[in-house]
């Protein structure tokens, strides 16, 4: 238990192991959805310090990993039109398209401007009107209320210059995929707590009863996520198979009604790929009708790009739990943070990511003999 | 991104219609839409995603979160400089745009009355 001292509430902490050694006595596979999840149980050592029967098994969570490859070349297509003025979160600057990414647009003379909101990108279509202003909508169920809010606005206020590239995706269909692939092996799953915060847990209460998986609503601390693994695996013990929430004081029963009410008017289901994993049913969100005027990929014509993803990248298998990112030939060694192949090693939440900034190359044979760069920055 | 910061409520106004707040995140001060959280009040504290407030939380809560996210480096993350970083990713020394990055956050410790952002913010 060496990193248990770098805990909030050590004591704390090792009560909660405690527990959870106590109460294992067979092997366990539990997904722990959330991209910020796995930076904390990486980050804190928590897969070590939990018994050797318990594995964490990193889930598909993280919203610029899941972006494909496609709605990136649509984004720098768009992005490199001397018209426009492209707005994006900064964690999407260096997500790799198929040849470039935004960073590169930038420096070659494309107007790309980071924004900290979706409003901001807003306010930037009133300041320059002449000029069209898209906004990269990439996100789950917690970035999509304030992106669809955004559009409201847009339409509201009658802004004509702004649209959004839209690439929103889903959690519960995600799970439902997993669950159902033939070589899936997780038995229980820690939800991603700040996209219940908006949805509520009205979804999962079906997914966990058909698919006999218990599924804990769980928050990102170190201790949150102990404490969800130790209700997790109770459950399991148990034979259970129920809704719990473990972030109670983040997530309320019914989420939040007026996000969950404007998702509801600016967005409709459809289906959408993953990258890695391909097209999930019902796994993600466009405009709805009503708002299919602000829609950029029609407006900018780039609904025909379609671009196949490299077969070297297994970023889909680490997404879907199928590996771990160690276990990919490239890590460490022609896929790092500086030359990345796909988004789980770029993004600041990306699996790969989180195993090559906390050096968990111990595990990794290939990319133990590799060079490293100083100072690995994500 | 995924990334939420519980913030503070330190003012509250409205623009183009739109209930909107500054919100103090340990020191960073930004500008917030409450409208999916109409009844929050000022010296309440939220999970703030994207700049939007998304849910209430109480205030022991929401201060530990930032202790650890600050002794973390976390909120540098979701606050800092995203030019920056991608420059120092991608290898490059100087990345030649640094005087137009993305407007800075600003500092409570500024001694500013939060009410002048709101104000600020809805005369632009």
């Amino acid at each position: 238990m060496k990193y248990i001292e770098e805990f909030q509430d050590p004591e704390l902490a090792r009560r909660l192991l405690d527990d959870i050694h106590a109460t294992v006595t067979r092997p366990w596979a539990l997904m722990e959805v959330c991209g910020g999840q796995t930076h904390t149980i990486i980050r804190h050592g928590i897969d070590q310090l939990l018994p050797d029967q318990v594995e964490l098994i990193h889930g598909p969570g993280c919203p610029v990993c899941v972006t494909p490859l496609e709605v990136i070349d649509k984004a720098l297509e768009i992005a490199s039109r001397p018209d426009v003025i492209f707005c994006s979160f900064g964690d999407m600057l260096r997500v790799p398209g198929s040849g470039r990414d935004l960073f590169q647009v930038r420096s070659e003379g494309g107007d790309v401007r980071v924004v900290y909101s979706p409003l901001d990108a807003l306010r930037i279509a009133r300041q320059n009107p002449a000029r069209e202003v898209v906004f990269f909508g990439i996100g789950f169920e917690t970035t999509a209320p304030p992106n669809a809010m955004t559009v409201h606005q847009a339409k509201k206020l009658g802004i004509p210059n702004f649209s959004l590239l839209v690439s929103h995706v889903r959690v519960p269909p995600a799970i439902e995929a997993i669950m159902t692939s033939p070589s899936c092996r997780v038995q229980a799953f820690l939800a991603a707590g700040h996209v219940c915060s908006v949805m509520g847990m009205a979804e999962y209460p079906e997914l966990a009863a058909r698919h006999r998986v218990p599924i804990v609503v769980t928050g990102f601390e170190p201790l949150d996520i102990l404490e969800g693994v130790r209700r997790a695996v109770r459950q399991l013990e148990r034979g259970e198979h129920t809704v719990d929430n473990a972030y109670a004081r983040a997530v309320r029963p019914e989420g939040n009604p007026a996000a969950l009410a404007m998702l509801e008017d600016v967005f409709e289901v459809t289906d959408r790929a993953w990258r890695g994993i391909g097209v999930i049913p019902d796994s993600g969100w466009r405009l709805s009708a009503r708002y299919r005027d602000y829609d950029a990929e029609h407006r900018f014509s780039v609904t025909d790009i379609a671009t196949q993803e490299p077969a070297e990248c297994r970023s889909g298998e680490v997404l879907q739990g199928l590996i771990k990112p160690h276990e990919c030939e490239a890590f460490g060694t022609t896929c790092t943070p500086r030359t990345p192949l796909g988004a789980t090693m770029v993004s600041s939440e990306g699996a790969c990511a989180a195993y090559y900034l906390y050096r968990r190359l111990d595990l990794a044979p290939a990319a133990r003999t590799a060079p490293l760069e100083a100072s690995p920055v994500v | 991104m995924c990334l939420a910061v519980p913030g503070r409520v330190l003012d509250i106004g409205e623009k183009d219609g739109t209930r909107m707040a500054t919100v103090d995140f340990g020191g960073v001060v930004k500008e917030v839409c409450l409208e999916y959280l109409p009844d929050l009040q000022v010296g309440e504290y939220a999970i703030v995603h994207v700049g939007f407030a998304l849910q209430r939380l109480d205030e022991e809560s929401a201060r530990q979160t930032l202790e650890l996210f600050a002794q973390l480096g976390m909120l540098q993350e979701e606050f800092g400089d995203p030019w920056e970083r991608a420059a120092t990713e991608a290898g490059v020394a100087d990345w030649p745009f640094a005087d137009d990055i993305a407007e800075q956050p600003q500092h409570a410790g500024d001694a500013r009355d939060a009410g002048d952002a709101v104000q600020e913010a809805q005369q632009q």
